[in-house]
Parts: structure tokens; C-alpha cells; sequence
């Protein structure tokens, strides 16, 4: 009795040092990201192909305010509602006393400057496909933005969720390895790849989730419920969508639907950056999302 | 006997007239709603006139692009008063997606409305003048219709 429990308790401990060695955060290499030069132009188009304005500004922000990255946008999900913290570069209230490493590491590898996991409500799974000389540019263009004092909103979510460390599990068993499409054979597509899979984290909200939240990659871009309750975010496959290259144009650069419907909701704000980006960059996206796998029909 | 049975029959049939009556919304209500989804569907026709001819899907005609424009000007320029009723929002009936902040900031309503006459404007004025001109205004025309529809329609 004695041996047996002997036995399991060093099993305990065993298993405790892999769970504590798998869920370790991952982070970049200082020295490489140093020797990169940033480029504020570059990082300006970054900010809009990547959309932070649509969730770190504040709820009702047009124009101007969608500069003044305040947070406190809520995101509903099953595992509770998370809060868009501020990233000005306020240093006390934002993210002003950041390094280039710390941005680089919190989006592509979702951990923070103290080495904590952050939630995937952030989509960094998308943006550790981004390059790093794509953070760095960023994170000499946020600089030029105008600081604000607005402090961060806890997140709302419940036990066993809020153990940050389990992040490092959910990142272990369902962070994609690489690009979602592997093969890319033209410039434009490469491109397209880049925009979607990467910056414009479309994905995120246009592939459905397993129960642990968990992207389904086999149904890539294949619609998914709207984690805000209501209604579908649309499978955007060739398998569902049958607009042509010229509709999807129109929709990228004014919003209207080839009815003349007007999109509303989340993609209201994705079409406010897709028409802010330059029309090669759009054709790729368009070229990318005729090529991926059908899913569905 | 055949007493009993005509009064068990009036009852089930005031009862189930009650409950069809209840089913159905106030013909104000739905008078309103019907009005401004028609509304709706007049920017989205003449849109559709201006639209396919910035994709080139139709050729450019410079008289029908400057009647649709002049629509949209018009149209938008239309009082909605008598269109957005209280208790019309999706939350009290079926039948519409207007959401019930709609009713919550009317700053806010005037403004976006205010960004659409602006761009409905924009575009009469160069509708009738070349292909080029009218391209160049769409996408104001479109921003202006998500701006209302991002904040205050419910999503499908």
C-alpha cells in the first residue's frame, strides 16, 4: 500500500513537470530582433492589415478616436467575456515602457513582459505567422499614436478558464504549426496567405471551434457561429461563396453585397481597413480565398 | 346538451381568436417597418444602378447615373420620423433587425444619418460627370451605410 503510494505520488510529480514544461511560454530571440530596422510607413499598413484599431479602440470610435487604442471592447465567448486591454503608448496605462521584443513575443507567441500566457480572444496563433520585421515596424508606428489614460478591464472569466498557465496546454495542442494552406506556388497567393492567415487573422472568426475553443484547421474559413450569440460568421469557401473577383472587389472597397445589401456588424469594421489597403493586396486577398479548399456544398 | 356544446365551442373559439390576434403585431408597428425596409430597398436599387456601373458591369451612362444619384440625395434626405415606432426593435417583434440602441442614442442616429446625405451629396455632384468621379464617391457612400448598419443592425 505503502509502495503504491509512493509510486503515484512521484507519477504526480512527473506529471506536474511535463504539464509545467509543455505550458512553459515560448519567446523570441532578443539579439535577432534588435538587428531589425523598423520602418513607421510599413508599420502604419501593418496596423490597418491587422486590424488592431477594430478591437483595442474604444466601442463606438470613428475617425480620430480609432487612433486612441484605449481598450475596453468587449469580447463574449463561451469561455466567458474577455476585455481589449489599452495599447497606446501610454507607459503607466499602456504599453508605453514596452520593448520591440516584449510586442514580438505577446504577438506571436501570446505571452507578456512578466512571461504570463495571454488569452487567445488576442489572436496571436494568426499573427505568429507575421514577420518579425512586420511586429518591429508596428511597434515604431504605435509609438506615434497619442497616449491614454484608461486603465485595463479585468477580463470576466470563470475557473477552470482564468488559470493562465493551462494557456500554455491550449497553445501546445492547438496552435497551428506553420501556414493553415502549405502550398502557395505564386507571388500574389504567398501574399493573400500572408494578409489572411497572418495579419488579417480571418480565420479567427470564419473557422468553426472545437469544445475547448480550439480552431478546426480541416474547416478553414468554413463559417462558424458568432461567439456573440447571435446568427453565423459565413463560410467564405469557394464551397459557399460565389462571388466573383469583381463583387468581392466592390464589397473590400465600399462594403455593399452584389445586392447593394450593406455589410453591418464586425465585418463593417474589417471592411473599413480592407478599403484603406492598396488594391494589390486586395487581389491577393481575393486570389487566396478562390484558392483555398472548398469546405462544405 | 346542444346548449353545452355551443358554449364549449364560443369559448374555444374567443380563446383561440385570442391567441391569433396576440400573434399578430400592431398593424402601426408593422406599417412602419414595412415602410423603412422599403426605404431600404430604394437605396439599394438605385446603389445598384451606380454600383454596376463603378464595377463595369454595365456601361456607363451618364443621365441614369445622375437620376440615381439624385434618388439617393432625395432619399436620404427623406424625414424617418414615423418610421422607427417604439416597440419596433428586434427585441419586442419579429420581422426586423433594427436593434434597440437605435433608440438609445439619437445623437449618434443624427450624426451617421448626417455622414450618408453627405455622401449621397458627394455623389450627385459628379455622378453625371465621368466614370472616374463616380468610382471615387462610392466608397463614402459605402461607409456611411455600414456605419448605421454596423452599430444598429443586429447581425444574420
Amino acid at each position: 500500500m505503502k509502495r503504491l503510494l509512493i509510486v503515484l505520488v512521484c507519477l504526480g510529480l512527473l506529471g506536474l513537470g511535463v504539464f509545467w514544461f509543455i505550458t512553459a511560454p515560448q519567446t523570441s530571440d532578443a539579439a535577432e530582433i534588435d538587428a531589425l530596422v523598423p520602418n513607421v510607413d510599413q508599420g502604419a499598413a501593418v496596423f490597418v492589415a491587422a486590424g488592431c484599431a477594430s478591437c483595442h479602440s474604444a466601442e463606438w470610435a470613428e475617425g480620430d478616436a480609432k487612433f486612441e487604442l484605449t481598450g475596453g471592447r468587449a469580447f463574449p465567448s463561451d469561455f466567458g467575456t474577455f476585455y481589449a486591454p489599452n495599447i497606446s503608448p501610454d507607459p503607466e496605462f499602456g504599453i508605453g515602457d514596452w520593448t520591440a521584443l516584449d510586442l514580438v513575443n505577446a504577438m506571436k507567441h501570446g505571452v507578456s513582459p512578466q512571461g504570463q500566457h495571454y488569452f487567445p480572444a488576442f489572436p496571436y496563433s494568426a499573427y505568429a505567422n507575421a514577420t518579425d520585421q512586420d511586429v518591429v515596424s508596428l511597434y515604431a508606428y504605435l509609438k506615434t499614436l497619442p497616449p491614454m489614460q484608461m486603465n485595463n478591464k479585468p477580463h470576466d472569466v470563470g475557473f477552470p478558464f482564468n488559470i493562465r498557465r493551462s494557456l500554455g496546454g491550449w497553445k501546445f495542442l492547438f496552435q497551428p504549426d506553420g501556414w493553415i494552406i502549405a502550398d502557395a506556388p505564386t507571388p500574389e497567393l504567398e501574399r493573400g496567405r500572408y494578409l489572411v492567415e497572418a495579419l488579417g487573422h480571418c480565420g479567427e472568426c470564419h473557422t468553426p471551434r472545437n469544445a475547448l475553443g480550439g480552431l478546426k484547421t480541416n474547416e478553414w474559413l468554413g463559417g462558424a457561429p458568432n461567439p456573440s450569440g447571435r446568427g453565423t460568421i459565413p463560410n467564405i469557401t469557394p464551397g459557399k461563396l460565389t462571388w466573383s473577383e469583381i463583387d468581392l472587389m466592390g464589397y473590400f472597397t465600399t462594403g455593399f453585397t452584389p445586392e447593394f445589401d450593406s455589410v453591418g456588424g464586425h465585418m463593417a469594421e474589417v471592411v473599413q481597413n480592407l478599403s484603406q489597403m492598396p488594391e494589390s493586396d486586395l487581389n491577393a486577398i481575393i486570389a487566396y480565398l478562390k484558392a483555398v479548399p472548398p469546405v462544405g456544398e | 346538451m346542444f346548449k353545452k356544446i355551443a358554449l364549449a365551442t364560443a369559448g374555444l373559439a374567443v380563446a383561440a381568436s385570442a391567441v391569433f390576434a396576440a400573434s399578430h403585431a400592431d398593424p402601426a408597428i408593422a406599417g412602419a417597418v414595412k415602410a423603412r425596409q422599403s426605404h431600404m430597398q430604394l437605396y439599394a436599387h438605385n446603389l445598384g444602378i451606380l454600383g454596376n456601373m463603378a464595377q463595369g458591369k454595365t456601361e456607363y451612362d451618364a443621365v441614369a447615373a445622375a437620376a440615381a444619384a439624385d434618388n439617393l440625395e432625395a432619399l436620404s434626405l427623406l424625414s424617418q420620423a414615423g418610421y422607427w415606432p417604439m416597440e419596433s426593435d428586434a427585441m419586442s417583434i419579429e420581422g426586423t433587425r433594427a436593434l434597440p440602441a437605435l433608440w438609445e442614442d439619437m445623437g449618434a442616429v443624427s450624426e451617421k444619418s448626417g455622414a450618408l446625405v453627405e455622401a449621397a451629396q458627394a455623389m450627385a455632384a459628379v455622378a453625371g460627370t465621368d466614370l472616374t468621379a463616380l468610382q471615387g464617391a462610392m466608397g463614402a457612400l459605402g461607409g456611411a451605410c455600414g456605419g448605421c448598419h454596423k452599430a444598429f443592425r443586429q447581425s444574420q
